[in-house]
């Protein structure tokens, strides 16, 4: 007989009926998030197992080049009802950290650095600065509230199916530079639960890159630079962009731009939208006889093609064939301005930085921020991630049907833990295993050798 | 490193020892070398050097492109830092280092200077090493920089070269220009930031061009970092302890000017006191000419602008009789000739060794001045320095500086250049140019006297 046979909690989910959100809704049922359903969620869905694994890097097992001190100087806070925050809780075991989250059902878990001693002694230690990080995962936010100027169908914290291809942008540029020029393998990429993407690279040496690297690494990401002063916020010098730019540009953005974004933004089909484009050209000959054309062709919508890709292909035309390359640059720049990447710098750059941990549901939307595989993220899509509302009712259609599992497998949370499983967990988890095994192995040799006569 | 006089025991001033590391042509002066200096070497040497770094300091601060600076570099370092015994060109070059070191430790300018004009030096010494020697210095300063192969080269060069492009750097594709290193992309941030470099699985692939700025910079830190602990034990015991013998070495050695003296003046440089208002107005730089008209006005000079103007007149060629009767004839207008007989002659003949212990006083040079504090009443001192910017304008353009001369004068006294701005008065006022900078005001005199001679010749 399994445990989930003699449990009696599923009793008590039946006594109110919670509304499922409808399809293609995003937005908050605030009503619908209450604390008892966190618990529920914590006590039988939450992956804590999972959590504790991968924060310990290899250090859980019994192999004598395990640290068991590790997991211990990593830094989790919490975020309790009444906005009450608290940092610095340390676990050193398995069920610490799942008794811990079970007992105070944070609303939101944060993770952040692994420190040089264990932060719940930091007050035994005098003197300034003793707490610092010496590990930390190089993390990325990207937000869409930061392409606000950029989109036309939401603003602000909401998302919908028309702006959320400028994430799937984000995901695939920034993943395959990760990949391809850092050399980096274990990247987890998760749905933030409302608007925007986080992204945990967690192989070793991005985990021990310092302050000043990891700026860097943002910093190469960084094309856009505005602010409400500057008109013109991507600006690409160079005879030829760097081959980054250039294969961001030529695998994603101008595909996702011509085919996605111009029509579903509409971005140049009214006089205020063409105006921000045309803002851009540094030849003001070309800007009017654009705007003279496009006012001009206001009325004759009867073209089978979209006005936006019609009057794109005019202004391509038109710059293409400049004579000055600032001129003709300006095309990447307009693409650049409308799709590149958008990261919170200050996110990235810091190690003491903290990241909302994957799994949480988010209090606002209610959806659980699950993991987004980076080789099919055209494929995600947020408005049918699971909220918890919807899991806790298909744990109440699913009650006592065993599962050797766990209780998620009996609901749609099921693909988004097998996925971290297995395109993130095990990976990362066997090379660590490898990698203490053969620096081990090393030190051995090493001392060895000395010894040898 | 330690200092003897020839036939004399050694006492040794610096107590870390250590050999020099990386090649022999270059060395990276971690640390104070096992070695014995003659006490006379120990200045010389350090004198060699600093005509090699203020030779730099001056190319840079006339804006010379960097091929300009490569050759003058390397010019200089040939004229100076050589040696008759062969084998000891090394040990000058680490020797010298390490006793300017002492010189410009002291005080936060002294140190920004030595910092500069020796992580210039480095920086194309560097760049004329062979491949070798500069993945020796590498490693040196931990950076693991492997150098890329042919074949890699081959495969990326098309991506190496739209770097390149992307940040204005045309890959011409010369030899040394396909030098590519290879390093973790995380040693080297600054390259990354800003996309300077390409990058590929994990590695980033440096042009030669980078690689000297990172290693210039390492070095600079470095040395920036030894010369604040150099300045601690300097203070705190080295000073004293060699306060007979190597310290007032070093503490003359930072203000020393290093041209010809003009205590011997030159045949051309006669004149005679019945041309000097004439060649005053010619000839004269202005510090000198505005303590001229102004003992023509005022009949009258306080000390110290009596000692630079009496002594740069010595320099230019007066005689002691000459000299006494010029002062005499201005004093005695506003004193009387009995007391300028009194209080003021025999000044005047000290200066040209006549009295009391006899020396024969030098002329000042351009550094002595600038470094002087004109007060209340005081006309010395170097006017680019120590006039206002009206004062030194109308000053300039009586003395017949055109305004678009004047505009290039007044930038380099902004940016505190007033040699150069002496320098660039020259060349406006004599249509020529003066390649060597002024460094003193005789110099000036006799350059000037030069060309008018010549021009004077070419026309008869």
């Amino acid at each position: 007989m399994t445990r989930q046979g003699a449990y009696k909690e599923s009793d008590d989910m039946l006594i109110d009926e919670p509304k499922l959100p409808q399809q293609g809704q995003i937005a908050a049922l605030p009503n619908e998030f209450n604390p008892s359903y966190l618990k529920i969620y914590y006590s039988k869905l939450f992956p804590h197992a999972d959590l504790y694994r991968w924060m310990s890097y290899g250090n859980d097992g019994k192999h004598p080049a395990c640290d068991s001190s590790y997991l211990g100087r990593r830094e989790f806070s919490y975020t309790l009802d009444n906005d009450i925050f608290v940092r610095y809780n340390t676990f050193n075991s398995a069920t610490e950290l799942e008794n811990s989250i079970k007992d105070k059902c944070p609303l939101k878990i944060d993770i952040g650095p692994i420190y040089n001693l264990n932060p719940a002694h930091r007050n035994a230690y005098a003197g300034d600065n003793v707490l610092t990080p010496v590990e930390r995962e190089l993390i990325f936010d990207i937000d869409m509230s930061d392409y606000d100027d950029v989109r036309y169908c939401c603003s602000g914290a909401d998302v919908c199916l028309n702006c959320w291809p400028l994430m799937i942008v984000a995901v695939k540029v920034i993943d395959t530079s990760l990949r391809d020029d850092f050399g980096f393998r274990h990247i987890l990429w998760v749905y933030s639960g409302r608007r925007g993407v986080h992204c945990w690279v967690c192989d070793r040496k991005a985990r021990r890159l310092t302050n000043e690297q990891r700026a860097a690494v943002a910093d190469y990401f960084r094309v856009y630079k505005g602010n409400e002063n500057n008109y013109k916020k991507v600006s690409l010098m160079g005879q030829v962009l760097h081959p980054f730019l250039a294969r961001s540009y030529t695998e994603v953005l101008k595909e996702y731009f011509e085919t996605k974004l111009l029509t579903s933004q509409n971005l140049l089909s009214s006089e205020e939208r063409y105006e921000k484009i045309l803002e851009m050209i540094p030849d003001q000959s070309i800007a009017s006889e654009l705007r003279g054309k496009w006012q001009e062709s206001r009325r004759s919508s009867s073209a089978k093609e979209d006005i936006n890709i019609i009057r794109w292909e005019q202004l391509k035309q038109l710059l293409q064939k400049h004579k000055a390359q600032g001129v003709r640059r300006c095309v990447e720049e307009i693409v650049f301005t409308y799709t590149y990447p958008r990261l919170d710098m200050e996110v990235s750059k810091h190690m003491n930085h903290l990241l909302k941990a994957p799994f949480c549901v988010h209090p606002k939307t209610g959806r659980v921020c699950v993991p987004i595989n980076p080789n099919n993220c055209e494929e995600f899509d947020p408005t049918t991630v699971p909220t918890l509302i919807q899991l806790l009712e298909e744990l109440n259609r699913e009650g006592l049907r065993s599962d050797v599992e766990g209780e998620w497998n009996k609901t749609s949370l099921a693909n988004a833990i097998k996925l971290f499983r297995s395109s993130f967990l095990q990976p990362l988890l066997k090379i660590c295993k490898e990698e203490m095994e053969s620096s081990y192995n090393a030190k051995l040799q090493q001392s060895k050798d000395l010894l040898s006569w | 490193m330690q200092v003897v006089r020839s036939h004399q025991s050694h006492r040794s001033f610096s107590s870390s020892s250590g050999s020099v590391s990386a090649s022999p042509t270059l060395p990276l002066y971690r640390s104070a070398p096992e070695l014995e200096v003659r006490l006379e070497d120990f200045e010389s040497f350090a004198i060699d050097r600093l005509r090699v770094l203020k030779g730099i300091s001056d190319g840079l601060s006339r804006g010379k492109k960097p091929d300009e600076m490569e050759k003058l570099v390397n010019e200089l370092w040939k004229t100076n830092m050589r040696h008759q015994d062969s084998s000891q060109v090394p040990n000058k070059d680490i020797i010298s280092h390490f006793v300017l070191r002492l010189v410009y430790c002291r005080t936060e300018e002294l140190r920004k200077w030595f910092l500069s004009m020796e992580s210039a030096l480095f920086r194309h010494r560097f760049r004329n090493q062979t491949a070798e020697a500069q993945r020796a210095i590498m490693e040196e300063f931990d950076l693991p920089c492997k150098a890329v192969s042919n074949a890699e080269f081959e495969s990326l060069k098309e991506k190496l070269g739209q770097v390149a492009r992307s940040i204005g750097h045309n890959l011409s594709l010369s030899t040394t220009d396909a030098i590519y290193y290879k390093v973790p992309f995380e040693e080297v941030p600054e390259l990354v930031t800003g996309r300077k470099v390409f990058i590929n699985q994990g590695y980033a692939y440096v042009a030669m061009n980078q690689v000297v700025s990172l290693v210039a910079t390492i070095f600079r830190s470095l040395l920036s970092k030894a010369l604040i602990l150099t300045n601690r034990k300097w203070a705190t015991s080295i000073r004293e302890q060699e306060q007979h013998r190597l310290t007032p070495i070093v503490e003359a050695l930072c203000s020393s000017y290093l041209g010809p003296d003009f205590s011997q003046p030159k045949e051309y440089g006669e004149i005679s006191l019945k041309d000097i208002d004439q060649v005053a107005k010619s000839s004269f730089p202005l510090c000198m000419r505005h303590l001229f008209e102004k003992l023509r006005e005022d009949h009258h000079l306080k000390h110290a602008g009596r000692m630079q103007l009496g002594l740069f007149l010595k320099g230019v060629g007066l005689n002691v009789d000459d000299s006494l009767a010029f002062w005499r004839e201005e004093f005695s207008k506003k004193v009387g000739l009995e007391k300028f007989e009194k209080e003021y002659a025999y000044n005047i003949r000290h200066n040209y060794g006549k009295e009391g212990k006899k020396t024969d006083y030098t002329p000042y040079s351009c550094q002595k001045i600038i470094l002087s504090t004109p007060g209340v009443g005081d006309h010395h001192g170097c006017p680019y320095r120590h006039f206002g910017e009206e004062n030194l304008r109308a000053a300039l353009s009586r003395m017949g500086v055109n305004s678009r001369a004047m505009e290039d004068v007044m930038g380099k006294v902004r940016n505190r250049d007033y040699q150069l701005a002496c320098t660039l008065t020259f060349e406006a006022l004599h249509a020529a140019p003066c390649d060597a900078g002024i460094n003193h005001p005789n110099q000036y005199f006799s350059d000037s006297q030069r060309l008018l001679k010549a021009k004077k010749d070419s026309s008869t």
